[in-house]
């Protein structure tokens, strides 16, 4: 993956806009969070696969930290802390918010067929 | 002499930060070893640092991390197919007749697998117990023996000292070797395991200095 690049990120988010596509929205601080640190708790939370179709997407931010919002019929598809992305080998947008040791900390994909 | 090993444990690396000591050394023995691992470690968030994995092109990379240790370690490999993160939501009665039919297969004299409610992640504890319960369901008169490792903080004031401790010094080298197989997660855990800040110049030694023993609870499958 590679930093964020506000302009190509927003191109490919308006080339999935009215399609109906598949979403994986991903956050967590890692199942051992709680072990390693007694203060922590351990939190995450995904969904893989949602179909939803959006009538616009935005992403916003700058420097390491980027926010996207997906603007759907009924709601919202909302993911921060992104600072990385790539469109990889099966035309999906991968975008990931990773921490100063490489270890990902929230992910939102948009693809047109199921993860 | 054991007659044959299997190991069950849920992660593409559970086997070399948990047991590839004991595991290189039952190897030098003679005694096959088998590892049944429960999933490729898909929602695992170390992604190589520097970054090179991504959630998606993950599990195809630990696969391959994963093949390449057992060859380090010299085991058989069978993988279950189950995702990460989401064992302890199967049916676990189905995952055990599955545990089952490998064991009643390769009828090993020892399992080693992780303490249920012990072993910190939820994967962990959801495989142990599935292991457990497909071993009690085994006729005692070929049942193995099952070892179980616990690493809960706190776990040796409930459970009292593990009664099977592997000096593994000998066999450090293969371990660490196993370890650094797993090249998208090894400076990760290797961090949290030694509480050292790594680097890939340091990694090994740091790791080659830590890694002194195993440790494992004879499983009691009277007290059931």
């Amino acid at each position: 993956m590679k930093p964020i690049d506000i302009n190509e990120v927003q191109q490919h988010i308006d080339e999935f806009a009215g399609k109906k596509v598949f979403i994986h929205l991903e956050t967590t601080n890692g199942a051992y969070a709680n072990h390693v640190n007694e203060k922590a708790y351990n939190v995450g939370a995904f969904i893989r696969n949602a179909q939803v179709t959006y009538e616009h997407g935005k992403i916003k931010g700058a420097g390491t930290a980027y926010r996207v919002g997906l603007k759907t019929e009924n709601g919202w598809v909302y993911a921060e802390g992104l600072n990385a992305w790539e469109m990889d080998d099966k035309n999906r947008l991968l975008m990931a918010g990773h921490d100063r040791e490489g270890r990902l900390m929230v992910a939102l994909e948009i693809s047109e067929t199921a993860f | 002499m054991e007659k044959h090993v299997v190991v069950i444990f849920p992660h593409p690396d559970d086997e070399a930060f948990g047991a590839a000591g004991t595991i290189a050394k039952f190897r030098e023995e003679g005694v096959p070893v088998t590892y049944l691992c429960g999933t490729l470690g898909e929602m695992g968030r170390n992604m190589g640092n520097p970054t090179f994995a991504t959630r998606e092109s993950l599990p195809e990379i630990r696969k391959k991390e994963l093949q390449d240790a057992c060859k380090v370690m010299d085991v058989e490999l069978k993988m279950l197919g189950y995702r990460d993160k989401v064992l302890e939501f199967e049916d676990l009665s189905k995952v055990s007749e599955n545990l089952k039919g490998f064991l009643d297969e390769i009828q090993p004299s020892l399992v080693i697998t992780h303490y249920p409610e012990y072993a910190v992640h939820p994967d962990h504890n959801a495989l142990g117990a599935a292991a457990i319960d497909a071993v009690s369901k085994m006729d005692e008169s070929i049942r193995p023996t099952v070892w179980a490792q616990a690493f809960m903080r706190g776990y040796q004031e409930i459970l009292g000292k593990p009664d099977i401790v592997q000096d593994i010094r000998p066999f450090v080298k293969t371990k660490v070797k196993a370890i650094l197989c797993h090249a998208s997660q090894a400076q990760g855990v290797l961090g949290n395991v030694t509480g050292e800040q790594l680097t890939e110049e340091n990694m090994e030694a740091i790791a080659m200095e830590h890694f002194k023993e195993e440790t494992f609870y004879t499983w009691n499958f009277k007290s059931i």
